[in-house]
């Protein structure tokens, strides 16, 4: 990211946070679980550029989000700063632990089985009639710094936690894309035995990533959970990883902050779909995906960036 | 444990396994020859049960012989398979041809909700029945265990495909030069041989395989909406444990989940839940690329 | 968009309008503003068929007629207390973020005065705190769980509909009375929440009703299996002389038609909690002597009244199938909708409520539905209470018709636990307080 887009994302970050009193309840609400899922994209994107896809990234996602919950049930946590920060470490735990081994797979092979793997903690938790099994529980209404807050400032909280979070990650995350580390990601996957002659361990470049994606996986999961106030095991089925997957092909891997434009794009196209075809709005997403495929290769990030991307290598 | 679990367990473990090799096989051809992860598969799956009952529904009517149904059923789906598949190879995916494999993976699912739709819009949100063969096949008694003959029957039918297949594969023209093509396309291409010819087949057999798959099926279950998505996962997960693209591996993978599933359900129901997707991992631990497949050269 | 919305407004306001005209000319003078309602139910996805196209149906049909005073006496004034009501059909499939998000759609954007539907008990769960959190006035139509009011108090949701425990609660008692001397019996049921509640339950009432009967096999296959070889396996080979199942539409027609195929039903009676949505789709598929159940004295099972003639009638008329429980639990929840909002309007003359008159009227009423009397009685008045019956199925050849016979009803407060109890604590106690005749 070049400095003038680093301006103008930072310029509608806070459009967006000064807007927020203005909006109607439900743009904000919508907007939050956009920008929340759009976390889980960025981790996403962070993966693709080594040329890996996740189909198992609901995973992280739902441990976030039964994290927070979990602290609410069962220790009476429900400090928003602390529960959202556990679920990103819960979740970045398991993607250290499982990265040992997710780390050697590449191709359709990784994404089989980080898809096994998020459908075995979805199958734990269906078996878990104590939590309500696939009904799932409510989340306890958060506090921010000790303070119980009203419906509508929390909502706004929230949104404004949430913008936090990405700004945050998106600058992190631009920072690690300019670091060495980060850099190699698309020789990597244009060809990682070069990669390995110039002396670098891919599997732990690829380890250190899944631990990134896994991070913002749990964040957004657990913002997402503080924001819907439920909690399910659907959050871990594969349809979950596959919605994600979809808006990060919409959103491209070009830039960090088309990440969230694509999932608010989603959120906003999946609701005006569902209005004007209640039953068949499927159709409406297939269609926007394919020709998104077809005609925007590189993604929304594209038009932003206005710049030819590496092209992937043809067979 | 008495001999009459243990036959059970391997009957209904057989029978599970027909089922899965049945819906996986058109889906590792594919995978195979053109490296596409096809989820339009449950697309073919569902058109083609949908189609059976059509067909079934159109010919039961008339009070014909139980047998010509069968047959008509059959290849009723198969035609819809070969017609979308078609429609499909020809109108979405020569567009993606030497794109990122995840690509195509997102292009077949795009294509997968659109027809998910479509099944909407034809058949309308109802279920339908096609169960006529199955009761016309009857049932044999082995002490307290009564088997359906139609499952029978599946048994040997999916024996028949994995035979059909490896023999098509080794010993026909077209299975030779698929072969080479599995192997190297780009040497294959060098060697004047018509690759994309070749996806075009491979993808219109890959869409009658599925909706074979389906019609197959039809007779025993009701054929209500979301049926695909279903198919999908499972396939996907036998596919990955067999290796992807191997005929063999198809065959192998379905019968190991099909005999833990059966295993499963007789002696531990809690764990059913786990088996697939348990096997998958174990099996990916062990062998990264699966059962049968070779390892892969690293090309520099 | 917006201009996409107001026209979608427009035409459901010019259709009511027509039927209005020509119906009741008279009314057409003087209308008070109409209220919006939300209607969400399952228009996609596996659920859609059996559930949620038969609720959307029965809310069509209901309102059609309501807007046209022409539903039976005593809910034969036009609408809602005189105002017409406009209707916006939502899916309900998708994520608990979408539906969650699609309920503040509709009462922050479309600013709808009260939304009925949801069939998800997930989806319940994830919509009531939110319902409360904007004031909005919300009626579960036809989730099965008891969680809802058990969990927490609810301020602005109501639930006319009986929450599940009663459905395996009577079939226990059926089936114990049918079978006096039953000693092993299993379960078929799917692994998702709907089904280890339903087993759970089952498997409650047995405890305390007869002892002696014990549990054989426990069968979980998951959600949507399509194939239950193994399973019909393992009860073939089992001692039950009876098997609970609360599988519905899809699943259930699979297992019907893999059961019958190897004989299953001849050894030992299927109970079926939902069975009765299925009925009228398996017909001579549907082995004869199954017990079905319908959440609720619906459909066939229902006592003759002349709503539920009437119900019958226009039902069948439109949409050429006899309604099923979803379409009973959508009328049921209309017109207790109905009740207490005239309640509350009747209170102030017949001017239109406010939310909070129409909880304050809603809470603890009692009204008659097309299956019978309804009573706000768990959940401080949030949650109804009905009586339910069950019966044994039975296909006539002559007709062609189904047919259920042997029925027998339990009293609303013979199968529901008593007011401050939950179902669990009842269960397991024993299910004291149970007044059965």
């Amino acid at each position: 990211m070049r400095r003038p887009t680093r301006i103008v994302g930072g310029l509608l970050f806070l459009l967006g946070a000064v807007a927020a009193p203005f909006l109607p309840g439900w743009v904000v609400s919508l907007a939050t679980i956009a920008f929340a899922n759009g976390l889980v994209v960025l981790g996403l994107v962070v993966l693709w550029r080594t040329g890996l896809v996740s189909f198992g990234q609901a995973l992280y996602y739902c441990i976030g989000a039964y994290t927070v919950a979990l602290l609410g049930r069962w220790a009476g946590v429900t400090e928003m700063l602390i529960t959202v920060l556990a679920g990103g470490l819960a979740a970045g735990l398991v993607a250290y632990l499982v990265g040992f081994l997710l780390a050697r797979y590449r191709e359709i092979f990784f994404a089989m089985l980080s898809l096994a793997l998020s459908m075995i903690l979805y199958g734990v938790l269906v078996k878990t009639e104590s939590l309500g099994s696939t009904d799932g529980f409510s989340v306890s209404t958060p506090t921010l710094l000790g303070f119980a807050l009203h419906a509508d400032s929390l909502n706004l909280v929230l949104y404004w936690l949430v913008l936090a979070f990405c700004a945050g990650s998106a600058l992190l995350v631009g920072v690690y894309f300019r670091s060495v580390a980060g850099a190699l990601a698309i020789p990597i996957r244009d060809n990682e035995i070069r990669i390995e002659f110039l002396g670098v361990s891919v599997n732990r470049l690829i380890h250190a990533k899944l631990v990134i994606a896994g991070i913002l996986g749990g964040f957004g999961g657990a913002l997402a959970g503080l924001s819907i106030g439920h909690v399910d095991p659907n959050m871990s089925y594969w349809t979950t990883s596959g919605g994600f997957v979809f808006v990060t092909i919409l959103a491209g891997a070009g830039s960090v902050g088309a990440a969230f434009i694509g999932s608010l794009i989603f959120e906003a196209v999946r609701s005006v779909a569902v209005n004007v075809l209640p039953g068949t709005w499927q159709m409406i997403l297939g269609g926007v995906l394919l020709l998104t495929i077809l005609f925007l290769p590189e993604g929304i990030g594209s038009i932003m960036t206005r710049r030819p991307a590496p092209k992937a290598d043809t067979p | 444990m008495d001999w009459l679990t243990v036959f059970a367990i391997v009957t209904d473990g057989l029978v599970y396994a027909a089922y899965l090799f049945i819906v996986a096989i058109g889906l590792t051809l594919i995978f195979g020859v053109m490296k596409i992860l096809n989820v339009t598969h449950g697309s073919f799956y569902a058109f083609g049960a949908y189609g059976a009952a059509t067909a079934v529904g159109i010919y039961f009517e008339r009070d014909l012989p139980a047998a010509g149904g069968f047959l008509f059923m059959l290849l009723a789906a198969m035609a819809i398979g070969l017609v979308l598949s078609l429609i499909l190879e020809r109108g979405v995916m020569r567009l993606v041809y030497g794109r990122d494999e995840v690509v195509m993976v997102l292009v077949t699912y795009a294509a997968f909700l659109i027809l998910e739709d479509v099944i909407v819009l034809i058949w309308g949100p109802r279920s339908y029945a096609a169960y006529q063969p199955m009761v016309a096949a009857g049932n044999v008694e082995v002490a307290d265990l009564v088997l359906s003959n139609y499952d029978i029957g599946l048994v040997a039918l999916a024996a028949a495909l994995a035979a059909l297949s490896y023999w098509a594969l080794r010993y026909t023209r077209y299975g030779r030069l698929l072969t080479v093509v599995i192997f190297d396309r780009e040497t294959a291409a060098a060697f004047g041989i018509n690759v994309t010819g070749m996806y075009t087949a491979t993808f219109a057999i890959g869409g009658m395989l599925g909706a074979l798959g389906g019609a197959l099926m039809a007779p025993k279950i009701s054929i209500t909406l979301g049926i695909g998505v279903e198919v999908i996962v499972l396939a996907f997960a036998v596919v990955a444990i067999g290796g992807m693209g191997s005929i063999a591996g198809a065959l192998f993978g379905a019968l190991i989940v099909g005999l833990c599933r059966a295993a499963a359900v007789h002696l531990a129901p809690q764990v059913e839940l786990f088996v697939i997707y348990g096997v998958m991992a174990l099996v990916l631990v062990a062998r990264p690329y699966g059962l049968f497949t070779r390892a892969q050269p690293r090309k520099i | 968009m917006i201009s996409l919305q107001l026209s979608r407004y427009a035409l459901a306001a010019a259709a009511a309008l027509g039927v209005s005209a020509v119906a009741v000319p008279a009314q057409a003078q003087q209308a008070p503003a109409p209220v919006k309602m939300g209607i969400v139910s399952f228009l996609s996805g596996p659920a859609a068929g059996p559930f949620g196209i038969p609720g959307r149906n029965g809310a069509e049909i209901m309102l059609e007629n309501l807007n046209a005073g022409k539903v039976p006496a005593p809910y034969n004034k036009v609408g809602l207390g005189g105002a017409k009501i406009e209707a916006k059909y939502v899916d309900e499939a998708g994520s608990a973020a979408n539906v969650v998000t699609e309920f503040r759609n509709l009462v922050q954007r479309d600013q709808v005065d009260v939304t009925v539907g949801y069939i998800s008990s997930g989806s319940c769960l994830a919509v009531a705190p939110v319902a409360d959190e904007l004031k909005a006035l919300t009626v579960f139509f036809d989730c099965g769980t008891p969680r809802i009011f058990e969990e927490k108090p609810r301020t602005y949701v109501f639930r006319v509909t009986p929450h599940a425990t009663m459905d395996n609660v009577a079939a226990a008692l059926y089936l114990l009375a049918k079978k006096k001397n039953l000693t092993h019996f299993s379960g078929i049921n799917q692994n998702y929440a709907w089904g280890q509640d339903s087993w759970r339950d089952f498997v409650g009432a047995m405890k305390v009703l007869a002892p002696k009967a014990a549990v054989d096999k426990e069968l979980f296959p998951k959600l949507f299996a399509g194939e239950y070889g193994a399973e019909i396996s393992t009860l073939l080979t089992s001692k039950s002389q009876a098997i609970h199942t609360s599988f519905w539409d899809g699943d259930l027609e699979s297992f019907i038609y893999q059961e019958q195929a190897r004989g299953l039903d001849k050894r030992m009676p299927i109970i079926a909690t939902a069975g009765e949505s299925a009925i009228f789709r398996l017909k001579d598929k549907m082995p004869n002597g199954t017990i079905v159940g319908a959440r609720g004295a619906h459909g066939l099972l229902a006592p003759q009244s002349e709503l539920n003639t009437w119900f019958r009638k226009v039902y069948t008329d439109r949409y050429g199938t006899p309604p099923t429980y979803p379409a009973y639990h959508m009328a049921q929840s209309l017109l207790g909708l109905k009740t207490a909002w005239e309640k509350a309007a009747g209170a102030k003359g017949g001017a239109k409520p406010t939310t909070d008159e129409v909880i304050a009227a809603f809470k603890g009423i009692e009204f008659e539905g097309p299956s019978g009397k309804i009573k706000m009685a768990l959940g401080d008045g949030h949650q109804g209470i009905s009586d339910i019956a069950y019966g044994t199925y039975k296909f006539n050849k002559q007709s062609g018709q189904p047919e259920i016979v042997d029925i027998m009803r339990f009293a609303a407060e013979c199968v529901n636990p008593p007011a401050g109890t939950t179902a669990e604590e009842w269960l397991k106690g024993g299910m004291k307080g149970a007044k059965c005749k």
